[in-house]
């Protein structure tokens, strides 16, 4: 694309920098339709689109890069953005009004936006530049850090501020013993007070890392090219594998110095309150500004802000508020583990500010709010207690409701009982990323409206727990309108108690007016898997029967004409050409439409209910079984062909997925469960959006939970890592029947996941570290399953009494159903659905 | 000694369904009468017979019968399987959707 496409009346923005700021102003052009009357060109010097960088460290707890991306598929083309990756904008030319990128390309420009970022300071020691030494930015950054850790035993990490300590942590976090080196006489110099540091200090010693404050680095220790050690200005010596700087962050104001922008004297690209620089037709916002009240903001909350402001500029909107002014500064953080927020005039700079400190060195809690003389809150730090930032930030600039020793009081020490968010006024800002008010956030009914919305929630998330107190409290938990208790609950209940029978549930436990009911269509199956979960009987006997959903009730999947559909089982995927043929005959013979399905296997449609017993006689003959494409219970492991044939496989993923459908065939749970394994990491198998995925590695395997398909897909988390053939074993039966007994009804284990308190880490905690004491019998529950399986069609067969149902007539056992018939389609059948259309009711009335 | 349920298809003529001990309580039975018609027939919890068109009108299939038998303040209805509407067992009545309605049928246990 070069510079003449452009014409007179398509105005063309060019936007340099595809960052967490560069996204929003995006967004914010395509929300004022601004993408539709102009040519928007974008420079993204990283080789990926935007991605969250403020949850750039969640990506050591298994988030991947693509978790992280910030644009939303498909929506650079439906904008019509043109955005062009792994290339920077090396030169501007501001009297011909273009830009040069370094692929050569040259794009005219009305409008040139900046939006660059910073790049982390390095001091200028000896050494620097020695392989081992990191900085903590990019994605890419992270990446190279993984791979050098390797082979690392100690790290270093210059700088104990916010990002410092990240970055500390993240070494930790791969196994290294690790150092961190801060210049100030404390930890996080910049957001808290002498207090809270030293609270920080203790809590971050007591976590086995080695803090050196007050000291300066002199020299990065070499052999041969590589990270030895580091000299530190003290004189002592510290021996280490690698260095990662995070000494602070400057402005990347290049591009603006070389074409002549004004900069500020330490940096950043000066701009008005509008975010213009001193050529009007450019703007530069974000971490690359220079703000107008002479600040450069190292927070994403003033870049979206900022990135609205020129967005609303561009757009020609008056009265859009009155530009960027200047932001707040607060924030919380969970560094280590430890809380830590600070909000406001947290170091009291204000004239006359008083302040009130709690202090507990024994727990780690410190707090502090800066108050002025007429009791207003100012601002405060909170270290290793920060459950009340959310209330306390909105309340700033407020006289607050109660004394201000009663906000930093812990619970049950005199806190105020009553003060909760309803106590903000309207108009505070709870969400502070996302600049959503208390009045925003009461239009919503739900967290994830909220979340659609306003995007309140969605940056930090430190806002999140405000927001669920802002909202109506869900009214009525319970399963359905015969029982209160939730899913989980009647799990625990009918398990302790040995309750086996639904009547017995419902009578005992149901809702007063619902005891001696019927039940309803809800808890019926609900508490038909439970029990099947726990007794692992044939499922349509005595009272189960009735319980049942429709497709359990004939062991098939009932369809739109009332035919069924019948799926045998086909473990990972692999058939054998007589197995092929039997099926192939079985169709052909019952004439039955025949599709490979999405879970690699075969449908056969169109059998009446009668027939279902004929079918099923064949395929049992031939070795085949049951499925279980009608229950909620395992589906299939799909697999990938493996080691066995595939140039690239490491293990042999066919074999593990057999045994792991063969091991959980059967098992009934809250929904469906599906799996995959992949021979390596190219995952054909597409075993990260399973409910449990398992993708080979060098060493063993590596285990994905959560993974959804379907409707809302989501990636699955990766729960562990390199495991033998029996590690994976014990830790899939420990998580599905975790899994099995806290779930609510049809909630997969995706939703499951997204809302387990404590998410994955408390899902490891359970089921890798045994944190409950549970293992022991979740692992027996799962035996007893292994060992009581038997396959639901054979047992079928073998009993005169279990064939009588499956008639079309109770009074007419052979005659087919008439309603049920078929048309040619492609050479195969298909429901006729005109048969259906003709009522033959009378006295009935239908649409 | 075994109970016979019969059902009426039209004014004063009867016909068999089946024993009594084929239903199981909860759950229902497909009948096909004379001329063509389809009936499902339930048992509830309580002993209680009940027989309705088994036709859903939402769909045209012939699948009442297969529904989950439930109940709400004391009145039992039957889930259609295919899109889970509900049925009043003992009027007919469908309980979502106010205009739709199915034919019942006279029963009697002999
Ligand atoms: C037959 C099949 C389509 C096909 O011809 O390929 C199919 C058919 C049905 N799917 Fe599916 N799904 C089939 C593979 C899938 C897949 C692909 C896979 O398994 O790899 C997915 C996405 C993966 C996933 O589940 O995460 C899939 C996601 C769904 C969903 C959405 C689930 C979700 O959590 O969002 C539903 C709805 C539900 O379960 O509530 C659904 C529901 C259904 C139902 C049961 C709808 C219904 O109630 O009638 C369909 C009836 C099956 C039948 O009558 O036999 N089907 N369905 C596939 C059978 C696979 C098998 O061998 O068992
Ligand atoms: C580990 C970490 C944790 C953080 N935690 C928080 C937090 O908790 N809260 C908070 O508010 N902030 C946090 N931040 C800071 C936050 O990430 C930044 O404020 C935010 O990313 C700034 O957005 P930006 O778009 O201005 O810059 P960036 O996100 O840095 O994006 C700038 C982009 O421009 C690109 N670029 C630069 N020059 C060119 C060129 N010439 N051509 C093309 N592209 C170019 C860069 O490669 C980069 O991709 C954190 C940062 C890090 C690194
Ligand atoms: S996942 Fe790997 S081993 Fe399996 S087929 Fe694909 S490339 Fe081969
Ligand atoms: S305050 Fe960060 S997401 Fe709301």
């Amino acid at each position: 694309m070069s510079a003449d496409m452009t014409t007179a009346s398509t105005p063309t923005i060019v936007l340099v920098g595809h960052g967490m700021v560069g996204q929003r102003f995006l967004e914010a052009l395509a929300d004022r339709g601004v993408t539709e009357r102009a040519r928007v060109v974008v420079l993204c010097e990283e080789p990926r689109p935007a991605y969250d960088r403020v949850q750039l460290t969640s990506y050591f707890s298994g988030k991947t890069p693509d978790d992280l991306s910030m644009v939303e598929a498909g929506f650079m083309e439906k904008h019509g953005i043109e955005l062009y990756v792994g290339d920077a904008a090396e030169s501007v030319d501001r009297a011909a009004r273009t830009v040069t990128a370094r692929s050569g390309q040259v794009f005219a420009y009305d409008t040139l936006v900046l939006a660059t970022g910073s790049y982390p300071f390095v001091p200028p020691v000896p050494g620097k530049d020695a392989r081992g030494c990191f900085v903590y930015r990019t994605i890419e950054d992270l990446l190279a850090i993984e791979e050098y850790a390797k082979t690392a035993t100690t790290g270093a990490v210059v700088g104990g501020g916010l990002l410092g300590l990240e970055a500390a942590g993240a070494l930790k976090g791969l196994g290294l013993e690790t150092h961190v080196v801060e210049f100030a006489p404390r930890l996080m110099p910049v957001q808290v007070d002498e207090g809270g540091g030293t609270a920080l200090l203790r809590t971050i010693e007591r976590m086995g890392l080695s803090v050196h404050t007050g000291t300066g680095t002199q020299e990065v220790v070499t052999t041969d090219g590589a990270v030895t050690g580091m000299k530190l200005s003290d004189g002592s010596e510290l021996a280490t594998d690698m260095v990662v700087f995070s000494a602070g962050v400057r402005p990347r104001d290049q591009l603006a110095r070389d074409c002549g922008l004004d900069v500020g004297e330490r940096g950043g690209i000066a701009v008005d309150e509008l975010c213009r620089t001193s050529d009007p037709a450019v703007f530069a916002i974000g971490e690359c500004a220079l703000a107008s009240d002479g600040r450069v903001y190292g927070l994403v909350a003033p870049g979206y802000e900022m990135a609205q402001t020129v967005a609303a500029a561009i757009a020609d909107e008056a009265g859009e508020g009155d530009g960027f002014t200047g932001a707040d500064m607060s924030t919380k953080l969970k560094l280590l583990g430890v809380d830590v927020a600070s909000f406001g005039d947290a170091h009291g700079t204000t004239e006359g500010c008083l302040d009130v400190v709690y202090s507990d060195s024994r727990s780690g809690v410190y707090k502090k709010l800066v108050i002025d003389g007429e009791g207003r809150l100012l601002g405060g730090v909170l270290v290793g207690d920060a459950e009340q930032y959310g209330l306390l930030r909105p309340l700033t600039g407020t006289v607050p409701p109660v004394s201000a020793e009663q906000l930093v009081l812990p619970a049950g020490a005199g806190a105020p009982v009553a003060l909760g968010p309803s106590a903000l006024p309207d108009d505070a800002v709870i969400c502070s990323c996302h600049n959503v008010t208390k009045h925003a956030i009461g239009q919503c009914e739900s967290l994830a409206e909220v979340k659609k919305c306003t995007k309140a929630g969605t940056g930090c998330g430190s806002c999140v727990k405000v927001i669920e107190k802002l909202l109506p409290a869900p009214t009525d938990k319970g399963l359905c309108r015969d029982f209160s208790y939730t899913r989980s609950e009647l799990y625990e209940v009918a398990r302790t108690l040995r309750i086996t029978s639904f009547a017995a549930l419902l009578d005992s436990h149901g809702r007063d007016e619902a005891k001696g009911g019927e039940g309803c269509e809800v808890c019926k199956p609900t508490v038909g898997s439970i029990l099947a979960s726990l007794n692992n009987g044939y499922i349509l006997d005595g009272e189960q029967a009735s319980l049942q959903d429709t497709n359990d009730h004939f062991l098939a999947n009932l369809q739109r004409n009332g035919s069924y559909s019948v799926v045998p089982r086909i473990p990972g995927g692999e058939i054998t050409p007589d197995g092929l043929i039997v099926i192939g005959e079985v169709a052909r013979d019952f004439g039955l439409y025949t599709k490979i399905t999405g879970g690699q296997r075969i449908d056969m449609f169109g059998a009446r209910v009668e027939q279902l017993p004929a079918i099923w006689t064949r395929l049992v003959d031939a070795g085949f079984e049951s499925g279980h494409a009608y229950g909620k219970s395992l589906r299939t492991v799909k697999s990938c062909v493996g080691q066995t044939w595939c140039r690239y496989g490491v293990q042999d993923s066919v074999k593990m997925a057999i045994q792991l459908e063969l091991r959980y065939r059967g098992l009934r749970s809250p929904h469906k469960l599906k799996s995959a394994v992949s021979g390596c990491a190219r995952e054909c198998a597409e075993a990260q959006s399973k409910d449990f995925g398992i993708i080979a590695t060098a060493n063993g395997w590596n285990l994905y939970v959560g993974g959804n398909g379907g409707a809302t897909p989501r990636h699955a988390d990766l729960l562990a890592q390199d495991l033998s053939d029996a590690e994976l074993v014990r830790l899939i039966d420990r998580f599905l029947m975790f899994y099995i007994r806290t779930a609510d009804r049809l909630e997969r284990t995706s939703t499951w996941l997204e809302r387990l308190e404590g998410g994955l880490d408390h899902l490891k905690d359970v089921v890798v570290h045994d944190s409950l004491g549970l293992c022991d019998e979740l692992e027996s529950l799962m035996a007893a399953h292994v060992a009581d399986y038997q396959d639901e069609w054979a047992q079928t067969l073998d009993d005169p009494d279990r064939l009588r149902r499956f008639v079309s007539f109770v009074n007419a056992p052979e005659a087919p159903d008439p309603s049920v018939r078929f048309m040619p389609e492609r050479d195969q059948i298909k429901p006729d659905l005109t048969i259906l259309t003709i009522g033959t009711l009378e006295g009935a009335t239908s649409r | 000694m075994t109970t016979t349920l019969e059902l009426s298809p039209a004014a004063d003529s009867w016909m068999t369904v089946c024993e009594e001990s084929r239903l199981t309580p909860g759950r229902g039975v497909a009948a096909l009468l004379p001329d063509g018609r389809q009936a499902a027939v339930f048992r509830d919890r309580a002993g209680r017979t009940y027989a309705i068109d088994n036709r859903d009108p939402f769909t045209g299939a012939q699948v009442l019968s297969r529904g989950l038998v439930g109940s709400v303040d004391g009145r039992p209805f039957v889930a259609s399987p295919l899109l889970k509407q509900r049925f009043d067992l003992e009027t007919g009545r469908c309980l979502d959707d106010d205009e739709v309605a199915v034919a019942v049928y006279p029963l009697r246990s002999i």
